[in-house]
């Protein structure tokens, strides 16, 4: 019984790190940029679809759909107000680029979390679930939302994978990625490239952000956890990976569940962070990481 | 000579404060001034050796916490506690530095912050001995008179600043410096880049714990939100690129600049943070230098 609890459980978790950890893999591989602001995006998509469907009443799923369309703004708002400017300045050496581009995601990733907490205050909160109810699997009693958090996880994560690998703009992101010179060579404007693949990254950011506020609910508090937890995904993957990082992110989810559930949910985190160490001394390229 | 000079000038200055001004000004300054050496001693690792290390508050941290277990169960006195809580940042900071400094980039940066992560959760989940997230009362404190308070202070800050700061200029320096912008050209020149790094973690945790542990006999207590928190790492950094990185003492500057702003525009209340954060977010933009990398560039010129 506990087992298929936690196997349940884990995949819905995991299937959401997933969801959004790939957005955050897919700038660092088409753009380069690692965005600490990560977990203020998710946060802000979460906050905004909890305070459209409360306030304004507009319903869960309008609700939702504002706060993924507030993601892809601030998405936007941190490369073309943080991310280019830093990239284009000519006062900056080259090879101190990365580590401005890190210092300022941070510093926009706290100015959004303090305008969240000003405005929306720091309290927690739970965004309307899209449907409602309980479902019971092989006798486990699992809330719809949580099946539905899965499906539309993977529903995102399989239209992405359509979207690279069957698509012409799909296959200029891949291009992209490889070899950002080539691709200017043959005439493709990497700045609209840039641009796009961006506002795939806040739809990507968001929709995790307000299934996250549905299924455990956020607050402002959550924005540096959140972050954290997409950096160590990630890098349990390998940089830059997609594959890796989906299954980056179904061990660091059942790890944590199998923890929670086990032994204390006091400490879900920490073998978590172990193993990242670990995994980090041994094989510092990811599971799945080139290079 | 000009650039030793300038600064002694200026804490010679500071150090008349205490007979002007209130006490409240006073315990302000103190705090940003420990801030300072932790500000610069993150600089020592970053701008020379080009080491990003995300966990700042890893090192303040052990230095903090061991002084303030030692000093609070075994009641060793102020200086025994200060001197073994440098000694065990060191020796956690080799211990995470040997493996770590094989690696590069983000991921050096990730470990750092991981280390943070797993002494936080260590103090909570022992919370029993460490007192928690609520802290440890720490029975001794330096001086209760904010005078005193304020030259060990700023007296520390200068001395740390003075060997920083003629460390990064030395021949050690330049070889840091040399390894942090081309690892493999300084390592074909002959330099064992790895030893120098390492001896730059040594003494960037030597001071950070040093000021960690002095920083909780300042304020009487030891807990994570003061000195372990991944938000105090942050500041220190902040603080560290706002000054302007590579030069040390702008690390300082930019440190109680960050302490005093946060406290002037307290009046803010939660919108303080936000202020803080857009001006060091302008000041990187528009002055990649720094507030001392600028000014020192518009000196040259």
């Amino acid at each position: 019984m506990q087992f298929l609890q936690i196997l349940i459980d884990g995949f819905a978790i995991s299937s959401l790190y997933g969801l959004g950890a790939i957005g955050f893999t897919l700038i660092f591989g088409v753009s380069g940029v690692l965005n600490l602001s990560h977990g203020a995006l998710m946060v802000t998509a979460a906050v905004i679809a909890w305070a459209a469907a409360g306030s304004l009443h507009t319903g869960p799923y309008l609700g939702a759909l504002a706060g993924v369309a507030a993601s892809v703004a601030m998405a936007f708002a941190t490369y073309l107000l943080v991310v280019r400017p830093i990239q284009s300045s000519r006062r900056i050496p080259r090879e101190e680029k990365e580590i401005f581009v890190l210092t300022g995601t941070l510093l926009w990733g706290i100015m959004l979390q303090e305008a969240i907490a000003y405005l929306f205050t720091s309290n927690p909160k739970t965004v309307l679930p899209l449907v409602p109810g309980v479902v019971s699997i092989l006798g486990v009693r699992t809330p719809a939302q949580e099946i539905l958090t899965a499906v539309l996880s993977w529903a995102a994560i399989g239209l992405l994978w359509l979207l690279v690998n069957r698509t012409r703009r799909g296959k200029v992101l891949l291009a992209a990625s490889i070899n950002p010179r080539g691709l200017t060579l043959l005439g493709f404007e990497l700045s609209e490239i840039y641009l796009f693949v961006w506002g795939l990254y806040g739809l990507l950011a968001g929709l995790a952000g307000v299934l996250l506020g549905a299924f455990l609910g956020v607050s402002s508090d959550n924005v540096g956890t959140l972050t954290a937890s997409a950096f160590s995904i990630v890098v349990l993957g390998g940089l830059g990976s997609v594959s890796g990082s989906l299954i980056g992110a179904y061990i660091v989810g059942y790890l944590e569940t199998i923890t929670a559930y086990v032994v204390s949910p006091s400490i879900r985190t920490i073998p978590v962070l172990l193993l990242l160490v670990l995994a980090v001394y041994v094989r510092p390229q990811g599971l799945m990481g080139r290079r | 000579m000009r650039i030793f000079a300038i600064p002694l000038l200026v804490a010679l200055l500071l150090a008349l404060l205490p007979l002007g001004v209130s006490g409240y000004v006073l315990g302000l300054l103190t705090l940003a001034y420990y801030f300072g050496v932790f500000a610069m001693s993150w600089d020592l690792l970053f701008g020379f050796a080009g080491e990003l290390n995300f966990g700042p508050s890893f090192l303040i941290g052990l230095g903090a916490y061991t002084a303030a277990l030692l000093n609070h169960y075994q009641g060793l006195p102020i200086w025994v506690c200060v001197i073994a809580g440098a000694l065990v940042a060191v020796i956690g900071g080799v211990l995470l530095a040997v493996p770590a400094l094989r690696l590069s980039g983000p991921y050096f940066g990730l470990v750092t912050l991981v280390a943070v992560l797993l002494l936080q959760n260590a103090i909570v989940l022992f919370a029993g001995i460490t007192g928690g997230e609520i802290g440890l009362d720490i029975p001794d404190i330096i001086s209760i008179d904010d005078g005193t308070n304020y030259w060990t202070a700023l007296g520390f800050m200068t001395v740390s600043g003075l060997i920083l700061f003629g460390l990064s200029r030395s021949s050690v320096g330049l070889i840091l410096q040399a390894s942090g912008q081309d690892a493999i050209q300084a390592a074909a020149l002959g330099f064992n880049v790895t030893k120098h790094k390492l001896a730059a973690f040594c003494v960037s945790a030597l001071f950070s714990g040093l000021a960690g542990a002095m920083l909780i006999f300042y304020m009487g207590t030891a807990s994570p939100g003061t000195v372990v928190d991944i938000g105090v790492g942050v500041q220190v950094i902040i603080a560290a690129v706002m000054g302007g990185r590579r030069t040390i003492l702008g690390a300082a500057l930019g440190a109680i600049f960050l302490i005093v702003a946060g406290e002037i525009l307290r009046p803010l209340g939660q919108l303080s943070t936000f202020v803080v954060s857009a001006v060091a977010l302008l000041v990187i933009l528009f002055f990649p230098g720094g507030f001392l990398g600028t000014a020192l560039h518009r000196g040259d010129r």
